[in-house]
């Protein structure tokens, strides 16, 4: 082997096992942010002659350092920015020592920006917090300390630039470093390590710096090299959000994602988070041949001893240590659109690689970014953070963001320009029963319907009061039961004596009324029943919720178009008369609105027909359909 | 067989980085495609779609769009890349351009390259309707490429608003797109040059010759070391062909890319001479010193 072959195979071997920071260095415009960043990338020799030369040129010209080089120039990429003079977006830089690679989120410090440094900040272990030692700390050094920590950022450099400007004096850092640490303490970071510093000229860039003999700690570049901000994702519990299922033949079957937690091994028990399926793991699957072992940070493709349901957005994930399943949990959350965000409208939500309809059901408060202060509001505007419960159309694996980034961390895009208008941090689940998971049971829907020889569905009766929806429900099920089919009817008085008798009769109330008669009938239909019932329901969404929660074909919505004056005339339990005296407030029909089906499967008009006959015909339709 | 470890190294952890944004695409996109521009670059983006997608094939074609002025190594090497690996390659040449007779030599590098690249890149994906389409970009090589997304929106007439990018946190990107308009993705964003080099010699990816050095028919011109490719390159007078000892850090249109001399004529040369490396490699490049903020001008007009 030759000199230069020993140097580069020690070489590889070195780069091999260099370590990796991602940081960002936020600031404000005057702080020197850029120019810390040049004199890193300048200092470390990571600029070729001919970027020095166009660094030269252009600081001529654009420079704003007199006849020395403006480092700022080196970073700041787009027009507008070497315009203005300030930074817009966020900048990636790589560097390298012989100890580490780094990678550098240069993010814009003003408050206009703050949805760009949040975006920064999302990808980093450590954040470097500019300060201008003629300034100390100002109100947006205190809104980068926030969304730095927000983020989940644990360890923060407090580098206070400038300080030539301020003869290197001692007190000036002392009394900025005091003021930041009584601020920041609630944030609960890790560390905090402070350090005077000139950007422009380089004092305790690289090196310590001659000019402070009075500061004992580090310089920043040995600091950055050397810190430990790993947060052990290896030794969590295994997770992988499913990408894509690679099926290249009917012999394989392999689920393909990044492992975002723990290891994973051949032979461990698996559970699918949201469907509770087990299986172990059989191999892991790579080009250059099955591997024994994979860890978080790798993209693998594994297979399973078992033929269970899987597809994208589901989460693969160690048996013994499951994550959370849930559809309503409360989060933190950082606007980042012009328009403002509305609780109420679906929005959809990307949580690794599960994209659900979700919607803001609650501004608990927004949080001035500024002085912390929680205060009451409706909504979010652009860049504004607040903390919220959403509500998603069906569950999701999740762990709490602290615990986990990829496992907590999810988008907000807009429903029709796509765009992402905002990002969240899931703080916890909000159903109580977080931690019972659905049963994956043995014998399937499908074997119980078997056994009785019919196809589960809910017959969903909707219309006015004395419409006469229960009467045809009843002739339904007797002729139903008498050719010995398994059924139910769940009756909305009925209910209303026991599951729902704590609600009453506002629209919140009609709403949860529906949605617990609703997931009452879709365990009637798991159990291979053909289900009745018989509900005023007078709102299509909740309608539409209640066909969503079972499969295609297992909701058959009966429109009973029955005209009020019918109704009011045959009045069997006396309830419009009080309804008109205004004895009975929200009454639908009278003082609260009866939303028409627009797509019923049947409709049916009991002013123009027996009961009798309607029962026939709808019987006649399961028949025909194949459901009995 | 692997052992136990607990943290992955540099390279394997930028390679997991660009196989799940691939597999995000592939699992999110109606019909990507993966531009195919035969360089070093390509070269690596192209063996990571093949272990992404492993034991399958990566399911989408590959496109190269061809000025005609690409070396000729080039155009063999690309061939022969598509037969070995088994994989569908679609080249589009903007046959208008042609037509008109741009070139490199008389319409100068910026109007060839917004012709037979950028108008023939968009040509080529309005043709096939892709919605996502790969490209090998990375932040290091260029200012504005620095501050692009790894999922970059385009609009339906294929520009790119830098003041209006979508917000790219976690591993989570924003796939959704109306119709007509489509992302570029870039899996390459956060490898260095010195990256991919590693990368190449580690894994032994087949790259095109040129990037050895060889003794090659070269011209002085313009403070560039041009390798006469074809006849269709007229030398000016007080020029000469002299066969010098060089190789190509980037490979692009053969009058528009600059040979440097070198003698590094193995991968372990190259990644050797990498560390010792004074100059950056665009400066082989015309198309980045055209004007001020070219590149960012070309990205918003539809380059990649």
């Amino acid at each position: 082997m030759s000199a230069v072959e020993a140097d580069l195979k020690a070489y590889l071997a070195a780069q091999e096992k260099k370590s990796f920071l991602r940081f960002l260095t936020c600031g404000s415009v005057d702080d020197g942010k850029s120019t810390l960043i040049g004199r890193l990338l300048y200092d470390t020799k990571l600029l070729f002659e001919d970027q020095l030369a166009a660094l030269e040129k252009d600081s001529k010209k654009h420079g704003t350092t007199g006849d020395d080089i403006d480092f700022a120039l080196l970073v700041d990429g787009l027009e507008a920015e070497r315009e203005q003079g300030i930074t817009i977006d966020v900048a990636y830089r790589f560097f390298a020592t012989d100890k580490r690679k780094f990678i550098v989120a240069d993010t814009p410090g003003h408050e206009q920006y703050t949805r760009n440094m949040a975006t920064g900040a999302s990808n980093s272990d450590l954040a470097v917090i500019l300060i201008d030692a003629r300034k100390g700390v100002l109100t947006q050094t205190r809104r980068h300390a926030y969304i730095v920590s927000l983020l989940g950022i644990r360890h923060v450099v407090l580098a206070v630039n400038k300080i030539d400007l301020v003869d290197f004096s001692e007190t000036v850092f002392r009394t900025i470093v005091a003021a930041f640490e009584s601020f920041a303490k609630p944030l609960g970071f890790a560390s905090i390590t402070p350090i005077p510093l000139s950007a422009r000229f380089g004092d305790n860039v690289i090196a310590k710096s001659a000019q402070m003999p009075w500061f004992e700690g580090p310089a920043l570049l040995p600091y950055l090299e050397t810190i430990d901000v790993s947060t052990a994702l290896a030794d969590k519990p295994f997770r992988m959000p499913v990408q894509w299922v690679n099926r290249p033949n009917l012999d394989f079957r392999g689920f393909a994602g990044t492992i975002v937690s723990g290891r994973v091994r051949p032979g461990d028990v698996v559970v699918v988070a949201k469907s509770g399926r087990t299986s172990s793991v059989t191999r892991i699957v790579t080009m250059d041949g099955d591997v024994t072992e994979a860890v978080a940070g790798e993209a693998v493709t594994i297979t399973l001893a078992d033929e269970i349901d899987i597809s994208r957005g589901d989460v693969i994930a160690a048996a013994s240590a499951r994550p959370e399943v849930t559809d309503q949990f409360a989060a933190h959350l950082i606007w980042m659109a012009d328009e403002e965000m509305l609780p109420g409208r679906p929005y959809m939500l990307k949580l690794g690689t599960a994209t659900v309809p979700a919607q803001i059901t609650d501004l608990k408060y927004k949080t001035d970014v500024n002085t912390l202060a929680h205060n009451a509001g409706k909504t979010l505007h652009l860049n504004e953070v607040g903390y919220a419960n959403l509500s998603l159309t069906q569950p999701l694996a999740f762990d709490a963001y602290r615990e986990n980034r990829d496992m907590g961390g999810f988008v907000l895009i807009d429903r029709f320009s796509n765009a992402t208008v905002g990002a969240g941090m899931i703080d916890f689940g909000l159903r109580r029963a977080t931690n019972v998971h659905w049963q994956a049971l043995d014998v399937a829907k499908s074997s119980r319907a078997g056994l009785k020889g019919q196809r589960p569905v809910i017959l969903w009766f909707t219309g006015l009061s004395g419409s006469g929806k229960s009467t045809v429900a009843n002739l339904v099920e007797r002729a139903l039961f008498a050719e010995g089919k398994h059924t139910y009817m769940l009756d909305g008085d009925n209910v209303r004596h026991g599951l729902n008798r704590d609600l009453g009769f506002t629209d919140a109330d009609r709403v949860e009324n529906i949605r617990r008669v609703a997931e009452a009938a879709k365990l009637f239909v798991d159990a291979g029943t053909i289900v009745l019932v018989s509900f005023i329901s007078p709102f299509r969404s909740e309608r539409r919720m209640a066909r969503e929660l079972v499969e295609p074909g297992e909701f058959i919505e009966i429109f009973v178009d029955t005209p009020i004056e019918v109704c009011m005339q045959r009045d069997p339990k006396g309830l419009y008369q009080k309804a008109m005296a205004g004895e009975i407030k929200n009454f639908t029909g009278i003082d609260s609105p009866y939303e028409a089906p627009e797509h019923p499967e049947l409709t049916i008009n009991t002013a123009e027909a027996e009961p009798a006959s309607h029962a026939a015909a709808i019987v006649a339709y399961l028949k025909e359909a194949g459901y009995v | 067989m692997s052992s136990r470890h607990t943290v992955i190294s540099h390279l394997r952890r930028l390679e997991a980085e660009s196989i799940h944004i691939m597999r995000e695409v592939v699992a999110e996109f109606r019909n990507p495609v993966m531009l195919y521009s035969i360089g070093k670059d390509s070269s690596v983006m192209l063996h990571l779609a093949m272990k992404a997608f492993y034991p399958s094939k990566p399911p989408f074609p590959l496109l190269h769009v061809d000025t005609t002025w690409k070396f000729r190594e080039m155009i063999s090497f690309r061939d022969e890349t598509a037969k070995r690996l088994g994989l569908d390659l679609l080249v589009h040449v903007n046959e208008e351009g042609v037509k008109r007779g741009i070139n490199p030599f008389d319409s100068g590098s910026s109007l060839h390259t917004q012709v037979m690249k950028t108008e023939a890149l968009k040509q080529a994906l309005d043709k096939w309707g892709f919605d996502a389409a790969f490209g090998g970009a990375r932040r290091d090589e260029e200012k504005s490429r620095a501050k692009e997304r790894i999922f970059s929106f385009r609009t339906a007439a294929h520009a790119w608003d830098p003041k209006s990018q979508r917000p790219e946190l976690w591993r989570v990107y924003n796939t959704r797109i109306n119709k007509g308009e489509s992302i570029r993705v870039f899996p390459l964003s956060n490898w260095t040059e010195l990256d991919i080099w590693q990368y190449i010699l580690m894994e032994q990816i087949p790259i095109v010759p040129l990037y050895f050095a060889k003794h090659r028919p070269i011209v002085a011109r313009d403070g560039m070391l041009m390798m006469l490719d074809d006849d269709r390159m007229k030398l000016k007078p007080g020029e000469k062909v002299e066969h010098r000892l060089v190789r190509f850090r980037t490979l692009g249109c053969y009058p528009l890319t600059g040979a440097i001399e070198s003698s590094a004529a193995t991968l372990e040369d190259i990644v050797t001479e990498m560390f010792t490396a004074t100059t950056s490699e665009r400066q082989g490049r015309l198309i980045d010193h055209d004007e001020k903020s070219s590149m960012e001008k070309k990205k918003k007009e539809g380059y990649f």
